[in-house]
């Protein structure tokens, strides 16, 4: 049985941080637009302080359609598939991962768009790695900056400035690219610990500042302060202080009246019509199927559905998938490099028992070209993040240093005094793409409606690696200097699913390269629009979140100003 | 017995014995009366009652496990299944008897060559069954009491987390702050609703 609803002017497949956030500058022009999201909605009687639950059974995102179809990893194409993981660690919902991210927001830095024209600039040519498929983007950060304040201001951004209109405030990140006005909110409070790591670095001659955050500080919007409980980390808030595009932007779009959210809505395939163009979507919904024909169609699930749903919608007009008639969907794909963290052990205890992942101090004098890469085989770089976050399952998993067995007596004297003097730190560091890390369609694996799941084949290169091992020994100089009393670097990882996934539709000028143009519009079909990172072609040394955010509100608002042009 | 007593009595609040035979007496209901002797023994190896306190025995980790073998680890099932009467084959073929009987120090010694990956029998390996267990006994150690396990909080209290506090203040986050130990379950704070829970063990 299948239902051929009345058409409307937008869908929006999926209702996360970036289709959340363009359904509210749609939906307050006017448009009527419906938003199919494949999770249901939650509230904060759903979000328990409980660790055993959150961090370890992967709930609320257990059960969901992402674990249905957890995408395959193999480092390269001559390697056998990795053991599938057993959770996606991605969730969805009303207002998607964002109700339980870390929600640390950040723009991305000036060079971060212009990795190549400025690297060869300042270096000379032949420093980009070869077998890099990085170009710079079609713009610089000040076109991509009018949107980064808008949803700062409308998801609620809490942080402080360091450089507004080109006037540097060494109280905040003294690199960032220059900014309108400050964020709407000043900056979490630091503690005891991340104060000492903040002098610390100081100390050093580095420049430390508190991160940014999509957590409220104070009152905003109506919404409580952040109550610093202990469980923001794969946990959604009691209070609405964590700014999830469920409680912000997705409420002010259905206030409007021009917003339907229908929830546990499984999208199955992009419909085109004769001349190629998007008519609308196919979705599952209660055992029944739905065809929601609309004018455009944006595209705004997590990185390997985007690519997955494109590739799975073969038609006449794009047999190799839609969209894709250039063989770019899947392309360009990486995970940011957020292994390798380094963990230190210091003689005194911590108290990171609260807070939250957000609640931290950052240093990014060795993020991006923010130093001199002359005598180095590497470009790009690392942030250095340290919080105050720690939960009881995890601190008595601690690594010991060497220092005792890993269980019996000697271990349980050992964490009785030493739980709470360990820490762990956060750096995520330049991540590029290279022409033999892709996305394709599983040949066997396939998700129960027998649809192939994503495959990822991708690995970490030379000049990630040499990055990762920089930014490990600033990371252990800075511990070290702070008074640990042990350090203890952790591998780099995989390129296999990433809560910090990219790439499979970049944006850029040129269709033979890139999937989307700059305004986030198929190249292909120019009425499906692409949101999240899927687009974006380099990582820099932060979080992708309140970029996708920008991106989405941007790609919207082109909507809303080229309506007939793009609508047809 | 009496070793594991006679150490338990000068910490904990509740008599050591009255514990151990509470946590005895409920019922397993997953596993068999044999295979939940051998996981006791083994929970109470890893991490032992002594002078630091009572440890996952008496947390109630074994029970723990148990239960969520029936609901959120139900895939686990067979591979405690196949573990722990591998485990039982070699403590008979290498020691000489049951697991549950031997001696504390024999006992180490068959789980380190478990840890190791040197005991024989395992499928996949007598490492990933250890590693399966581990996990599992610390989860049932310093989780929410909800679950079954972290029993009169004896988890909390042996690394010094300070229980749940819903709302903290500046002051609690200082490094010598002086915070009382506050004992609830999630669940009982009448705001929280508890869901059933499925899904495997993801710690990133």
């Amino acid at each position: 049985m299948t239902t051929r609803l009345d058409p409307t002017d937008v869908v929006v497949i999926g209702l996360g941080g970036a289709g959340g956030v363009a359904v509210e500058p749609l939906a307050a022009a006017g448009l009527k637009v419906i938003g199919l999201e494949a999770g249901t909605r939650l509230t904060s009687r759903d979000f328990a302080p409980d660790e055993l639950r959150n961090n370890f059974r992967g709930w609320p995102h257990a059960a969901q359609k992402a674990n249905r179809e957890i995408p395959v990893h193999r480092p390269n194409a001559a390697a056998p598939d990795n053991t599938r993981s057993a959770i996606h660690p991605m969730m969805n919902g009303v207002g998607g991962t964002t109700l339980h991210y870390w929600a640390q927001s950040w723009r991305l830095n000036p060079w971060d768009f212009k990795v190549v024209s400025e690297t060869t600039r300042r270096y000379g040519a032949g420093r980009v790695p070869s077998g890099s498929t990085v170009e710079d983007w079609p713009f610089g950060l000040e076109e991509l900056e009018p949107y980064y304040d808008k949803v700062e201001h409308a998801l609620g951004v809490s942080g402080q400035a360091g450089n507004v209109k080109g006037s540097i405030d060494p109280r905040g990140n003294i690199f960032e690219g220059a900014r309108e006005r400050h964020y709407p909110m000043p900056p979490l409070r630091g503690t005891e610990f991340t104060d000492l790591m903040g002098r610390t670095a100081g100390r050093l001659g580095w420049h430390p500042f508190p991160g940014p955050a999509a957590v409220n500080s104070q009152l905003y919007q109506n919404r409580s302060a952040c109550l610093y409980h202990g469980f923001c980390n794969r946990g959604g808030c009691h209070v609405n202080a964590k700014n999830s595009t469920a409680v912000s932007t997705i409420p002010r779009a259905e206030a409007t009246g021009d917003l339907a959210v229908v929830t546990e809505a499984h999208v199955t395939r992009i419909d085109v019509d004769a001349e190629g163009r998007a008519a609308g979507v196919q979705y599952l919904k209660g055992g029944e199927t739905y065809i929601q024909p609309a004018a455009v169609v944006l595209l705004a699930g997590y990185t390997y559905e985007n690519t997955r749903l494109l590739l799975l919608s073969t038609s006449a007009a794009y047999p190799r998938g839609l969209a894709n008639n250039r063989g770019q969907v899947g392309r360009h794909y990486f995970t940011h490099n957020q292994g390798g963290g380094v963990l230190a052990l210091f003689p005194h205890r911590l108290n990171r028992w609260y807070g939250l992942p957000a609640q931290g101090v950052a240093v990014d004098d060795w993020a991006d070209d923010n130093f001199d890469h002359s005598g180095l085989d590497f470009i790009g770089g690392g942030n250095l993040w340290v919080y105050s976050d720690q939960r009881p399952i995890a601190a008595a998993s601690m690594p010991t240093f060497g220092r005792a067995p890993r269980w019996g007596s000697q271990w349980k004297s050992f964490v009785s005094e030493n739980a709470d003097r360990w820490v762990n730190s956060y750096l995520q560091k330049t991540t590029l793409p290279y022409e033999d890390n892709y996305l394709d369609l599983h040949p066997m694996v396939k998700d129960p409606l027998g649809d192939p799941v994503v495959r990822i084949t991708a690995d970490h290169k030379d000049n990630e690696k040499r990055v990762a091992a920089f930014v490990q020994d600033k990371m252990e100089q800075w511990f070290l200097e702070a008074g640990a009393v042990a350090t203890l670097r952790q591998p780099v990882g995989t390129m296999g699913v990433s809560t910090h996934a990219y790439g499979g539709t970049r944006m850029g000028d040129d269709p033979e390269t890139n999937v989307v143009d700059r305004w986030g519009f198929c190249h292909e079909v120019p009425n499906l629009g692409v949101l999240g990172a899927s687009v974006m072609g380099t990582s820099g040394a932060h979080n992708p979140t309140l970029t996708a955010q920008a991106l989405a509100w941007r790609t919207a608002e082109r909507l809303v100003a080229s309506w007939r042009t793009i609508a047809g | 017995m009496l070793r594991r007593s006679a150490a338990l009595g000068a910490v904990a609040a509740v008599p050591p014995a009255v514990l151990a035979q509470a946590a005895r007496a409920a019922p397993y209901v997953n596993l068999s009366a044999a295979e939940a002797a051998t996981l006791e023994a083994i929970v109470a190896r890893l991490i032992p009652a002594d002078s630091n306190g009572p440890g996952a025995l008496e947390a109630g980790a074994a029970r723990y496990i148990d239960g969520a073998l029936g609901d959120a680890l139900a895939a686990q099932r067979p591979a405690y299944a196949a573990g722990l009467a591998a485990l039982e084959a070699y403590a008979r073929a290498h020691a000489g008897g049951s697991f549950a009987a031997l001696a504390p120090e024999r006992q180490d010694e068959l789980l380190t060559e478990l840890e190791q990956n040197r005991a024989t029998g395992f499928t996949p390996s007598a490492a990933a069954f250890f590693e399966l267990v581990l996990g599992h006994t610390l989860e049932g150690t310093f989780g929410d009491p909800h679950y079954g396990g972290n029993q009169d909080f004896v988890g909390w209290e042996l690394i010094g987390y300070p229980g749940l506090r819903l709302a903290v203040t500046a002051e609690q986050q200082g490094m010598a702050a002086a915070l009382e130990p506050l004992h609830s379950s999630a669940y009982d704070h009448a705001q929280f609703d508890a869901h059933a829970t499925a899904g495997e063990r993801h710690d990133d």
